[in-house]
């Protein structure tokens, strides 16, 4: 009778490759755990944290485009807090960020809520929503500066015709209407992004508890008011500051519509801090109006971590 | 309460066409399942009644009034999920008043309602917790609570056990049966268990591919199918079928078939002996077969072999070869039978099913 194989010797894996120094080094967690952190660290390092530390480090100087500078402390930022059109840049950029994200938020959710139907060509109608936000801002934004132009403005054209209006209106010459020029095109393009987000908060809704709200005797706008919005607030939430840090720092749209003007009415801080740090070449200056957004993005990141975590604990 | 009337109820999707002709009257206190394999429409008719889905022709009534217009809120109805469809950002005391606050209840008779239903249903302690920190079987017990505290004409029932492991499922069909029991509520419950549509109905309503197959009451289903369906649908494990040449020798009936010659016992002749010359197919229950004795005649047994033995304790399945098919048959546990072992089988004569070949009727 054969002597079980077992007893005899352990399994050799023949042809197995012996484990050389840095496979042995890997095995070590502590090794490895750096060597798949390292790649991350440099991206956002090279990427975040250096342009960061620069940026404060620009706006406690004096430096100016091929001037070193030297240290003066927080002058910059005083200097600020007597700037005119700072003020109106900080005004603007509360307003510009407060509406668009009021009617982003309105107008998306109406849409997720249309899209998330059932009806025919709905995945091709799901995709051309998407595109405001897929083309490039720039070459979007300068499709609408055509259409408010004052000579050749297709909206002005379209409202004359239809005999709603009588005289041309300046959309971006007028100081009012720049402005809401500018946040209509916000909204234009923002509006997907929050459509597609909420519409994918949306379809993670058991379809089952609109039937219960319904037979539990809920009408519809009770079944959105007890079901769908306390459901969806999770998503909605960050969905709507997401958008808030983007809208705060926006500044193509802005910078390719009107410039920051007519006489600063469309000034934000993304422009205002452009213009003088790149336009007058004042680079600590600039930094520090950038900065100066800090605190608010700041506050609004951590109401954003805060609330995530909430909702992971729960 | 309420009676259920169903006239002539069809419902076709773009393709489909899932429920046909439905009929059905369920009586006031009754509580009648829906039963048949997947895509039989039964939750379709289920839905139809609810209000959940549209009627594409047909008549559903409630009590007196036909529904067919009226959104499920207006039905006086309540539905319990199969996957519960409990409000998950909501308290169970907050998912059980749900319904009554939407209807506008005072908050005294909400909290007394929601409480007594929470009693019936042994949850009161359990009241302040989200759905997600409760058991599959508590989460059923919520969704049955909110069903209950409405005082409904008509509970609907949509495969409410189906996600619960085998054991707490027998455990909630029995309660469920003494809440009915204890409440009386007229209810409709869709399943595609036969064990649970045996064990809760009043009544079973059969169905496949959108036609009622049958209506009975458990018994009768099991005794007396109407066709080949539930013949081989109702009873666990399924009834066994052969396939059989009915002829005329010595002045009785025979059945004779691959492996099979069996003289059809006189009080089922008479009804047979027009398919005399022709195939049809046997049926016989699994506890039908006993393994033969001496007494027993060569004219009601066949000749098996073993293929496998399944000791279930209370008693044996027995896996066997007759002639070039298989059947089962349900044995005494003392039965000391092995594989490969050749037995005669004898059929008790009372309870052999026939079945027109071409229509699957009962003959």
């Amino acid at each position: 009778m054969a002597v079980p194989y077992a007893l005899t010797e352990r399994p050799s894996y023949a042809g197995a490759p012996r484990r050389g120094p840095v496979t042995r080094l890997l095995e070590d967690q502590r090794w490895l755990a750096a060597v798949l952190l390292a790649p991350t660290i440099v991206l956002l390092g090279l990427f975040i944290a250096y342009p960061f530390v620069k940026g404060v480090e620009l706006s406690v100087t004096d430096a100016t485009v091929g001037v070193a500078g030297h240290f003066v402390g927080l002058r910059n930022f005083a200097a600020l807090m007597g700037d005119s059109i700072f003020r109106i840049a900080v005004a603007n950029t509360f307003l510009y960020t407060a509406v668009t994200t009021v009617f982003k938020l309105a107008l998306g959710l109406w849409l997720a809520l249309l899209l998330n139907r059932h009806f025919k060509g709905k995945a091709l109608t799901r995709a051309f929503v998407l595109l405001p936000f897929i083309i490039p801002t720039v070459l979007s934004t300068f499709a609408w500066k055509w259409m408010f132009d004052p000579t050749f403005s297709v909206i002005n054209w379209t409202l004359f015709r239809l005999g709603l209006i009588h005289a041309r209106i300046n959309w971006l010459g007028d100081p009012g209407l720049a402005m809401v020029s500018v946040i209509i095109v916000n909204i234009w393009r923002g509006v997907p992004f929050y459509a597609i987000s909420l519409l994918a908060g949306l379809q993670t809704i058991n379809p089952e508890l609109q039937e219960a709200a319904a037979i539990d005797g809920a009408r519809p706008w009770q079944r959105f008011r007890y079901v769908t919005w306390p459901l969806l607030l999770p998503v909605t939430m960050v969905v709507v500051l997401f958008s808030i840090i983007q809208t705060f720092a926006d500044f193509q749209l802005v910078y390719v519509l009107t410039g920051g003007g007519p006489a600063n009415a469309t000034q934000l801080f993304a422009t205002y801090a452009y213009q003088i740090g790149v336009g007058t070449g004042l680079l600590s200056q600039g930094a520090a109006v950038s900065l100066a957004m800090f605190p608010v993005l700041l506050v609004v990141v951590i109401v954003q971590l805060l609330y995530i975590r909430r909702v992971e604990i729960h | 309460m309420a009676q259920v009337l169903i006239r002539n109820l069809n419902k076709k999707f773009e393709e489909v066409h899932a429920v046909k002709d439905v009929n059905l009257e369920i009586r006031d206190k009754e509580f009648v399942v829906l039963v048949g394999p997947s895509g039989c429409g039964k939750t379709t008719t289920l839905r139809m009644v609810a209000g959940l889905e549209s009627i594409t022709s047909g008549q559903v009534l409630i009590g007196d009034t036909v529904v067919n217009a009226l959104p499920p809120m207006d039905r006086d109805i309540a539905m319990v999920f199969q996957n519960y469809a409990l409000y998950p950002h909501m308290s169970v005391y907050d998912n059980m008043a749900f319904g009554l606050k939407m209807r506008k209840f005072k908050r005294e008779e909400i909290d007394r309602r929601v409480k007594d239903a929470a009693e019936i249903l042994g949850i009161q302690s359990h009241l302040k917790r989200k759905p997600r920190q409760l058991s599959g079987g508590q989460r059923q017990r919520v969704a049955l609570g909110r069903a209950i505290v409405r005082h409904p004409q008509v509970f609907l029932f949509d495969e409410p056990l189906s996600n619960l492991d085998a054991k707490l499922r027998v455990q909630m069909r029995v309660e469920l049966k003494k809440i009915h029991d204890r409440l009386g509520t007229t209810a409709i419950y869709v399943t595609h268990d036969q064990v649970e549509a045996m064990t809760l109905g009043d009544r079973v309503v059969v169905m496949k591919d959108g036609v009622v197959q049958q209506v009975g009451e458990p018994l009768e289903l099991y005794n007396s199918p109407a066709n080949r369906f539930v013949a081989g649908f109702i009873g666990s494990p399924a009834m066994n079928f052969a396939t059989v040449r009915l002829h005329e020798a010595d002045g009785s009936l025979w059945a004779q078939g691959d492996g099979v010659k069996i003289e059809v016992p006189a009080a089922i002749a008479a009804r047979l002996r027009r398919y005399a010359g022709e195939e049809v197919a046997m049926g016989v229950r699994p506890e039908d077969l006993r393994v033969a004795t001496d007494q027993d005649g060569a004219g009601l047994s066949v000749e098996a072999i073993v293929e496998v033995v399944e000791k279930l304790g209370s008693e044996i399945l027995l896996d066997v070869q007759v002639g070039r098919s298989t059947m089962v048959a349900a044995v005494e546990p003392t039965v000391p039978a092995k594989r490969h072992d050749r037995l005669r089988l004898a059929l008790n004569p009372e309870r052999l099913h026939f079945f027109d070949r071409a229509s699957e009727a009962a003959i």
